[in-house]
């Protein structure tokens, strides 16, 4: 209940009941929990970890790019965080995971599932009081759009690395396997994702007033709004393949599976 | 084809009420206010309800059918099972009049703290010009009938009361989104829309955009934009830079601060 | 004032138990839609203490409904339009028994009043110039409606809200006035002193004194059954205009409207916009002739198309073919889909169809009719992209209303004015489509400012309100409550009232069948003298029903009475027993007045007004 401030304040007609919905309401928020709980226990796992990122040539995503002297071989970008002594992964999922955690639709899906705040419209959330995002920390939420182009930075390395898997586990060319259209499946719902985003629909367009004075801009403007109506079907999904990509990786790296080679 | 419907209504004002049972014929078709005007007719009536057109372009029948914010003329009743008691409600949000009838003087008093559209001088020859693709955003928002649905299912009002005074609700963001976006507006309304607004309590968890009876892409077109807007005013060091230093965009230019 | 509430302006709590509102303004609008509205803006903005009294609340009148659009001859799109072709247009289609100075004006200030709108913040659809772009309609020579997809009325009454809003002007909500009120002392006698009426809300009464009113409540729909208007077209103005002593006109032109919904049931009646068929639709029998052919009239024949190929091309290039015939005047169409479903050729559902789908692609539906494409989908599941509508005639619009002078929208009641629907002459016998959106604002605009100078000319000297007509008021409100031993129900009354319009009253009319209906309305009244409400005065939407009925009966009364008298067919009239127009009508009015019983009517003969010969 949300006391007497809320749906059973004094001016409100007494109903009583916190909703009278009668469909499944809760579905969706407890999915939602089960499902990002899930993901954040095997990324939490997986990036302390520090070990089984690497099975030529295939970097898990969590590790890329690998820039402490713990990547050897996986190193791409070279190693200038020698001094750093925890898991690489720690040193670069900041701009993934603060990508996502600022993200429009994350930030629905959270304060829904995880915040209660509301768990569904019409239904009364626990909570005394409420500020939104005016204060810190959900006020940092508006710096979303620099997170954005860290994305972009994120998704063009992650790029390289999938062209990478062109290679053999020698380091020659012109070779593919299953883990190369993994990687491939990945990189693309990734760059759907990164450009479906909100703030990427702002920056390349939706801030002008007069889309008849920029016809390129507005040409953008009009595909990523298209993208972005699917934002959140991207977010899950790309979300998803990340960490197949990383999970199929750890299954080489321990020797758990062999790579199906193609040519 | 007619069936027996058995509803549950809400009766009451501000001093208490309750659930009252009703069973009314009603046949194909039919929606959820003909019920209730069945009722009305035969069973009770003085049973408040507001209502004009019933077709879905005044927004005036808004209550919450089975718990959810709908307008009554646009729930049909073949969405429901015929076994399947519906139960109607006034919205939740507002000061109760009497049965499913509130007060929704909130909206409007919040409609009256905004400043309308400020149009520069009209061409030579009389006549305003814009492009069609510069009013098409406008036009998405202005399709709004101001049921309310919105402003009755957002938590940051339903569920705190004491939010009222700082927040203007989805629907005046649409309204401050679209002036925003006007080609011709010669007022930037950002900082106001952040402030007196308090469109920074809005978090964004899409009930508004559910709730539309029109279809208005609330949050993805109006609320999110214009908070992205209000980051370019407020929170985004760079642009700031770019303003002093002159590199800026001259899309808004002409326009002053209100 | 300032203990008034926010919204509704009412000054009391709904608990407080004796005391009566009063307030004191220059210039009163009763009614909130376009001409309201327009009309509040005008006064205010000459200076007189404005308000505006609604029955609903802001922004939800039936100007919404409006759909197609705004007619102003623009020359956005034809530049070969202009006022001369409009007033022409306007003058035939309502087979020139319109107010020819009426007509003037509207066509003339038309354009620069939608333009007004723009100003304050209305977003027409443009041309590729950026202009606002106009579409076609019935009876229009040129594509000349000023429109937002199919949501115009919306549009417009948003803007006049927002405007009336931004300029601070007073707005009592859901506040229905009852009782017009005049000055009883010496010298002078018979002028309006204000306005009676009550709170929806609280049940409370409220009394305005204002030496100017505004009469802006609409028409009159919603006595007949199947019918596009809300619950709120109940005629009160009309009614109201009568028992102060006003005149009406043109009572027995009612407009059917072509195409509203047939199916399911509980839509029955509602719009289907003309601007379906001015973007392409077309009407088909149940044997899928396009039957518009065939009922073209001698008065049109000059400038319809009488073959499919002729009518086809007319869409893109005007100057050299003539239009279709699906685009005649609204009379011609309703009359012909009549014949059609009469005949046995109707669908299913007892319409006709309305086919747009198999002409124009899906994306331009939606493009074009968003609002139609939904109410379809949504109330009868059909997707008109890939279907045809199913259509028949619905009671749409009263052409009549109170005789007012052309310039100033002055009843000959000093001090009352009306404007809109509920006003008469602008349209004659029938109304083009767009034409009322357009006549709201421009005789709303002249209302507004004629009232404000009313009042301002007044000085000192201004009318009083009488306290025993305060009291009459109260008690003629109240006695629904206090009918001993009463039994009849409003709703039933009222739906008797429907049916009986519908069936004796309709589309096409007999002697015998009006003859029938006046029977029925005075039983009607009758019973009406025992009706009991039940419940309490708050917000008791049987006791508001109660005090609406007077007024329907009354004005249903007119409409019987004057299609009775005028034995000819003509534009909104249609006589079964006297099937052509006959000129010895063409240039008479029916006019009338509260009988001296105060119960009923009397009806007169009287010239129009002839056009100035040049």
């Amino acid at each position: 209940m949300s006391g007497a401030s809320g749906v059973d304040g004094p001016t409100r007609a007494r109903i009583g009941a916190r909703t009278l919905r009668s469909d499944r309401w809760w579905l969706a928020p407890l999915a939602t929990f089960v499902v990002f709980s899930g993901f954040v226990v095997f990324a939490t796992f997986r990036a302390f970890q520090a070990a089984h990122f690497y099975s030529a040539p295939y970097l898990s995503p969590f590790y890329s790019p690998c820039l402490t002297s713990k990547c050897q071989e996986a190193a791409d970008f070279g190693t200038p965080f020698t001094w750093w002594q925890l898991s690489p992964a720690l040193l670069i999922l900041i701009f993934p995971l603060g990508f996502r955690m600022s993200c429009y639709y994350y930030r629905k899906a959270y304060y829904r599932a995880f915040w209660l705040s509301p768990p569904a419209c019409a239904v009364a959330e626990p909570h005394k009081t409420y500020s939104g995002e005016t204060r810190l920390p959900l006020i940092l939420n508006n710096i979303h759009r620099y997170f954005w182009y860290f994305a972009i930075v994120v998704a063009l390395i992650l790029s390289y690395d999938t062209v990478l898997t062109f290679r053999d586990e020698d380091g020659n060319w012109g070779h593919m396997g299953l883990g190369t259209l993994i990687f491939l499946v990945n990189i693309v719902l990734i760059w759907l994702y990164t450009l479906s985003c909100h703030s990427c629909r702002h920056a390349v367009g939706g801030r002008l007033r007069h889309f008849s004075k920029h016809p390129v801009r507005y040409r953008m403007w009009t595909w990523v709004s298209r993208l972005n109506a699917r934002h959140s079907q991207y977010a899950w999904l790309s979300l998803f393949s990340v960490a197949a990509v990383d999970f199929y990786v750890y299954l080489l790296a321990t020797n758990a599976f062999d790579d199906p080679r193609f040519f | 084809m007619g069936y027996e419907l058995k509803m549950r209504i809400w009766r009451g004002d501000q001093d208490g009420g309750e659930l009252g049972d009703y069973t009314v014929e009603v046949s194909e078709g039919e929606v959820v206010l003909d019920a209730i005007h069945r009722v009305q007719a035969t069973q009770a009536g003085d049973l408040a309800v507001r209502w004009n057109c019933k077709a879905g372009k005044c927004g005036s029948c808004s209550a919450e059918v089975n718990g959810r914010p709908a307008l009554m003329c646009m729930t049909r009743l073949s969405d429901f099972d015929e076994t399947e008691t519906i139960t109607v409600t006034p919205m939740r949000t507002f000061p109760v009049i009497r049965d499913l009838v509130t007060d929704v003087s909130f909206n409007y008093e919040k409609a009256r703290e905004l400043p309308s559209f400020a149009p520069p001088p009209r061409d030579a020859d009389g006549k305003r010009r814009m492009a069609q693709v510069d009013v098409e955003r406008g036009q998405e928002f202005r399709k709004c009938i101001e049921c309310f649905l919105c402003q009755n299912t957002c938590h940051v009002v339903r569920d705190h009361e004491e939010n009222k005074p700082a927040f203007a609700g989805p629907r005046f963001f649409l309204r401050y989104a679209e002036l925003d976006m006007h080609p011709l507006d010669t007022h930037d309304r950002r900082s106001l829309a952040q402030g007196a607004a308090g469109i920074g309590m809005c978090n964004i968890t899409k009930c508004c955009t559910e709730v539309c009876p029109e279809g208005i892409k609330i949050t993805d077109n109006a609320i999110i934009p214009m908070k992205e807007r209000v980051i370019d005013r407020k929170f985004d060091p760079l642009v700031w830079l770019g303003s002093k230093i002159g590199i800026r965009n001259k899309d808004d230019d002409g326009r002053t601060e209100v | 004032m300032s203990d008034r509430h926010p919204m509704t302006g009412n000054e009391m709590s709904g608990s407080e138990q004796v005391g009566l509102e009063r307030h004191r303004y220059d210039v009163v609008v009763i009614g909130a839609g376009g001409a309201g509205l327009r009309a509040a803006i005008a006064a205010h903005d000459a200076g007189a203490r404005t308000a505006i009294v609604c029955k609903s609340l802001l922004g939800k009148a039936h100007t919404v409904m409006a759909e197609g659009g705004i007619a102003a001859a623009m020359g956005n799109r034809w530049p070969e339009d202009n006022w001369e072709v409009h007033f022409r247009d306007t003058m035939r289609g309502g087979k020139m028994l319109n107010n020819w100075r009426m007509a003037q004006l509207h066509a003339q200030e038309a354009p620069e009043r939608v333009m007004e709108l723009e100003d304050w913040g209305a977003l027409f659809d443009r041309t590729d110039d950026g202009l606002i772009s106009q579409r076609d309609f019935g009876g229009h020579r040129y594509a000349r409606l000023a429109h937002v997809g199919d949501r115009t009325g919306l549009e417009m009454i948003r803007t006049l809200q927002q405007r009336a809003v931004a300029l601070g002007i007073d707005v009592f909500m859901e506040c229905t006035v009852t009782e017009l009120l005049k000055d009883k002392g010496a010298g002078s006698q018979g002028r309006i002193s204000g306005a009676f009426g009550y709170w929806r809300e609280t049940g409370r009464f409220v009394v305005f004194e204002a030496p100017s009113v505004v009469l802006a409540t609409g028409g009159i729909g919603k006595s007949f059954k199947v019918t596009s208007n809300s619950w709120e077209y109940t005629g009160d103005g009309h009614a109201l205009a009568l028992r102060a002593g006003a005149s009406l006109i043109n009572m027995e032109f009612v407009q059917f409207h072509p195409t509203g919904m047939v199916w399911p049931p509980s839509v029955k009646g509602l719009l289907v916009t003309e601007s379906v068929r001015g973007d392409g639709g077309i009407l088909k029998n149940s044997e899928g002739k396009r039957f518009m052919f065939d009922y073209i009239p001698e008065f049109f024949k000059a400038e319809t198309a009488d073959n499919v190929e002729e009518a086809d091309r007319w869409y893109d290039d005007k100057k050299n073919n003539r239009r279709p015939p699906e685009l005649l005047p609204r009379d011609e169409v309703a009359r012909a889909i009549n014949s059609e479903i009469k005949a046995g050729r109707g669908s299913p559902h007892g319409g006709i169809f309305l086919d747009i789908a198999s002409r124009r692609s899906p994306e331009f539906i939606r493009k074009r009719l968003p609002s139609m494409y939904h109410q379809f989908k949504e109330l009868a599941d059909v997707d008109i992209t890939a279907e045809p509508m199913e259509i028949g005639p619905t009671c749409h619009y009263v052409m009549g209303g109170v005789e007012v002078d052309a310039d100033t929208e002055l009843s000959a009641v000093e001090g009352l004015y009306a404007v809109g629907e509920c006003s008469g002459g602008m349209h004659g016998s029938n109304r083009l489509g767009g034409n009322s959106l357009s006549d709201l604002l421009v005789f709303g605009r002249r209302a507004g400012e004629s009232a404000a100078a009313h009042a301002d000319g007044l000085g000192g000297t201004r009318p009083t309100v009488d306290d025993a007509d305060v009291k009459a008021a109260q008690a003629t409100a109240l006695a629904p409550f206090e009918h001993e031993g009463g039994s009849e129900n409003p709703y039933t009354i009222q739906q008797d009232l429907q049916q009986t319009m519908n069936d004796l009253v309709g589309i096409i009319r007999t002697a015998p069948e009006l003859e029938r209906s006046l029977q029925e309305i005075e039983r009607l009244k009758e019973r009406a003298q025992h009706l009991v409400v039940e419940g309490h005065r708050q917000y008791n939407p049987g006791w508001h029903l109660a005090l609406d009925l007077r007024n329907m009966l009354i004005v249903s009364e007119c409409i019987a009475k004057a299609a009775l008298e005028r034995q000819e067919s003509r534009g909104g009239h249609t006589r079964d027993d006297f099937p052509g127009p006959d000129d010895t009508w063409g240039s008479k009015n029916l006019v009338l007045r509260l009988d001296a019983a105060g119960t009923g009517v009397d009806l007169a003969h009287q010239r129009c007004p002839s056009c100035p010969t040049t």
